[in-house]
């Protein structure tokens, strides 16, 4: 062992970056479904961005220079997939919908984040009274039906108003206080087990304070598995909202183009033989939540040694660089 | 021990072969690229013949076990032929693979308590291997089989087998586990059995039994055993052939007695050097008194109690029951004691990890009855503490040198510079070099990890240094350093250590005066080879007794010697 070199030490930025290490070392299915999960979140994450560029009309608008929109027209030539009951083109509104779920799953998976990972390390570090009201707290709010407190939540907040911000921000909160319990529980969890482990009590022997023993041996140590939950969070943010929407509880169609509304709008077409109204909302839902959760789901079994594809030995001629694996082999079992 | 050496030519004619390994290649894929874990091994293993595959860790000594058994994960890839009775295990179809199991070869794992299942009698479970295996083309019944579990539960020799074939696993004790491993190893009279590192988690009193056990099962029954370990006191004690691993090579192949008194392979005799031997390199040699007897006292336990709370309406634990010792400076304070004798929980309340409950401890005149993190803080910095596991001790987040350079940021406030320059010294302190620093923990082999581990502890010249099991996770040529390397840094340091080990040997080589531990007492403590030498209280003797010695001639006469200490 001594004779090995030195050198390894940090290696490039780009393979550390979560999705794209995971995309190196997969292979097969697990490879194909993560390209397919990053291919759909990419264009939906494109389509938030450029949305004033690709949209033909605004999010709100009921007419332009010719005169305003006919109702209910059919896809052709000047609305492309055609136009809803209140006269809106149904492409922009699908194509502005996505700047609104990012905006509120950024938003929402951003506070849970912070709140959730915080309460987490103290109430597992602690432990005590604190965690113990935590944990009531955490479970009551999982008694509760998600789209339920979300609907409570909103109204308090929004207090009935609808603006953009406002909207926004009334789903965002109202899907935070849903998904903290889950960001708590999962780092509570990895903090407790991470109490015991022996380099933080060789810490505690040398005299760490707590808040030094939270700050740098636990929180990076219990956050590893954010990234994944983060993906599959985000997911759930989008149906929320989308429920939300669909319920009436979000945001209105003159303050921001939503999914879920539309959804709502679309319902009594369907019997009428309009199917445009509800398709194009509802696939956009669907092949966002989609690539998310492929993401998310490839990123969890990329993330497993047991469960991860490899090529198999032999089959590729790669040098036998490393006589002996030790060094990969206890990275991984460190994971 | 009524064997003859088995490799002479007419034994080798008559006596046909269970197993015969030829040219094994075994290759693991992984991130890093292709790992050849076995790269080419041949052996025989004879009817009535007790084999033994001994290697240093990553020497692909139980990938060879696994792959008899055809056991080797998706990723493996292996070549060249293992063969049991006619059947190339490597080869055969996955059905007749599962005929093969248990009925031509069986295994024994490492670890007793996660081997059996725990929530089916040990009956089922011997029986479900039974039942497995139809008889003349019929199935067995569930009566016959449980007979079997009741007779293979008697020939390992658990007592009342009738009413213990219906015991859960946590009803025994781990020695009675294992046997029961063995127990349903043996249920279908196999006529291989691979035991990989059966005494390894066990205590050396209970290995003494299971190597027993293992010994007349090959007398009585003729079972061939093939043996994975890295004790070379096993070794010695049971194999009459040794083949020895490195980097999935075989090294050397030679009879026990052969190879022990005589090892041709500059690995071999290196390896066989690394044994820590009891009795020889004693750190207490030639001593008549105590050392450092006129020292300052720096820890002073008086009928020190420490007792874990029991579950609601039960009582509580008691981990350590009235223990009183002092260690002075300069001086080394071996703990020997098997597991649960409550060493590492004394060890732990010294370094105010675990609260006392009873007597007094003194800990630099600190009275840790009334421990309080604040007022305790202060004094941590005169205390060193070298956890068992060097890979869990480290924050796999930093680097060595960050490692390193924690107590000195916590207890003072050096600038980067001065901390890069302390960081370097103590390193080399500890043989390593400078240039470690810039490395994170899993990019370091098992020993380099335990030496900056020591470098941590020193980093504030610590008065005091207590090392929980430093070098039981490591390999025998690696703890030899690592032991060579404490007892330099010792003397040239000169703080006084606490140094807990489950390992006679290992403690008698550093220690001054050996305090020994029995279910949470201390029934004896004295100069280190004295203790060794002429143990007086009874629990003493037998530990000293059942460590096996690496010298088969020496450790058969021990054997013999001890047969009426050891109750058999």
């Amino acid at each position: 062992m001594s004779s090995e070199a030195v050198i390894r030490t940090k290696q490039p930025l780009s393979s550390r970056l979560p999705v794209v290490s995971h995309l190196k070392k997969s292979v097969g299915l697990q490879r194909g479904m993560l390209v397919v999960g990053v291919v759909l979140s990419g264009l939906f994450l494109l389509t938030s961005i450029f949305a004033p560029l690709l949209a033909p009309y605004g999010y709100s608008q009921l007419s332009d220079a010719s005169g305003s929109f006919p109702t209910q027209q059919a896809p052709g030539a000047q609305h492309l997939l055609g136009t809803t009951v209140g006269g809106y083109d149904v492409l922009s509104r699908v194509l502005w919908g996505s700047q609104t779920a990012v905006t509120v799953i950024v938003v929402s998976v951003t506070m849970s984040l912070f709140l959730g990972v915080a309460l987490g390390l103290l109430s597992g570090y602690f432990g005590g009274w604190l965690d113990r009201i935590l944990v009531v707290v955490a479970d009551a709010i999982y008694a509760f039906p998600t789209l339920l407190l979300a609907i409570v939540i909103s109204i308090v907040i929004s207090k009935g108003q609808s603006s953009f911000w406002g909207g926004i921000f009334s789903c965002a909160f109202s899907i935070t206080v849903v998904f903290v319990p889950q960001y708590f529980r999962v780092i509570r969890a990895e903090t407790i087990r991470l109490k015991a482990e022996p380099f933080v009590e060789s810490a505690k022997v040398l005299g760490a304070s707590s808040m030094r023993i939270i700050g740098r041996h636990i929180f990076k140590n219990a956050t590893r598995t954010l990234p994944l939950m983060f993906t599959l969070n985000a997911s759930e943010a989008i149906l929320t909202l989308a429920g939300l929407g669909f319920l009436g509880f979000g945001i209105e169609p003159t303050s921001a183009a939503e999914w879920g509304f539309d959804l709502n709008k679309a319902l009594a077409d369907t019997s009428s033989g309009i199917w445009w109204t509800g398709l194009f909302p509802g696939i956009a839902i669907v092949l966002t939540v989609l690539g998310l959760t492929l993401v998310g789901e490839s990123i969890n079994d990329l993330n497993d040694p047991r469960i991860r594809g490899r090529k198999r030995a032999g089959g590729t001629t790669k040098s036998p660089r490393r006589a002996s694996g030790t060094p990969t082999t206890t990275a991984e079992a460190g994971k | 021990m009524t064997t003859t050496p088995t490799n002479t030519p007419d034994r080798a004619r008559t006596v046909p072969s269970v197993l015969a390994i030829d040219r094994l290649q075994v290759t693991f894929a992984t991130d890093g690229g292709d790992v050849h874990a076995v790269k080419d091994v041949s052996l025989d293993v004879k009817a009535g013949e007790v084999v033994a595959i001994v290697g240093e860790s990553g020497s692909g000594k139980t990938v060879t076990a696994k792959t008899i058994l055809g056991l080797l994960p998706e990723t493996a890839v292996s070549s060249g032929a293992v063969v049991i009775n006619g059947n190339n295990v490597i080869s055969v179809s996955k059905s007749t693979l599962r005929k093969i199991r248990g009925r031509d070869v069986a295994m024994v794992f490492q670890e007793p308590s996660t081997a059996l299942n725990p929530v089916f009698t040990v009956g089922w479970q011997i029986a479900e291997g039974i039942r497995a295996h139809a008889k003349d083309g019929h199935r067995v019944t569930a009566k016959a089989a449980k007979e079997r579990a009741v007779e293979a539960l008697r020939k390992v020799g658990i007592p009342d087998p009738e009413t213990r074939v219906n015991y859960y696993p946590h009803q025994f004790s781990g020695g009675q586990k294992q046997r029961v491993v063995i127990a349903a190893a043996l249920a279908l009279n196999p006529g291989l059995i691979v035991a990989d590192e059966p005494t390894t988690a066990l205590d050396v009193t209970v290995q003494a039994e299971i190597l027993q056990l293992l010994r007349d099962l090959r007398d009585n029954y003729g079972t061939s055993i093939v043996l994975i370990t890295h004790n070379m006191g096993v070794v010695a004690d049971l194999a009459d052939r040794v083949v020895v691993m490195y980097q999935g090579d075989v090294v050397e192949e030679a009879s026990s007695r052969i190879l022990f008194a005589e090892p041709k392979q500059e690995y071999t005799r290196n390896l066989l050097a690394a044994v820590p031997h009891l009795g020889r390199n004693s750190a207490s040699e030639g001593a008549r008194s105590r050392l450092h007897q006129d020292g300052k006292v720096l820890v002073e336990a008086k009928n020190l109690t420490i007792e874990y709370p029991g579950r609601f309406g039960r009582n509580g634990f008691k981990a350590v029951d009235n223990v009183s010792f002092t260690i002075s400076e300069n001086e080394v304070f071996g703990l020997v004691g098997e597991s649960g004798s409550g060493k590492s929980t004394i060890g732990r309340a010294i370094a105010g990890l675990n609260r006392t409950t009873g007597g007094s401890l003194k800990v630099l005149g600190y009275e840790m009855l009334d421990f309080k993190e604040r007022t305790f803080r202060p004094l941590r910095k005169e205390i060193g503490f070298v956890f068992q596991d060097p890979a869990a001790s480290f924050n796999p987040h930093l680097t060595i040198g960050e490692c390193v350079a924690e107590p000195l940021i916590i207890h003072g406030k050096p600038t980067a510079a001065e901390a890069r320059k302390k960081v370097g010294e103590l390193l080399e302190s500890v043989q390593l070099p400078a240039s470690y620093s810039e490395r994170y923990p899993h990019e370091l082999s098992g020993g380099q990890r335990q030496r900056a581990s020591l470098a941590r502890s020193l980093a504030l010249n610590p008065r005091l240094l207590i090392a929980d099991e430093p070098t039981s996770a490591l390999d025998v040529s690696v703890q030899a350093k690592v032991l060579d390397l404490f007892k330099d840094i010792q003397e040239q340091f000169g703080f006084a250590a606490l140094f807990i080990s489950h390992d006679l040997a290992v403690v008698d080589m550093l220690a001054h005066w050996v305090g020994v531990l029995y279910k949470g007492e201390l029934v004896e403590q004295g100069i280190g080879n004295h203790v060794m030498g002429s143990p007086q209280h009874d629990y003493t003797k037998r530990l000293i007794a059942s460590l096996p010695v690496p010298d088969p001639d020496e450790q058969a006469r021990r054997r013999e010697a001890h047969r009426a200490l050891l109750g058999r």
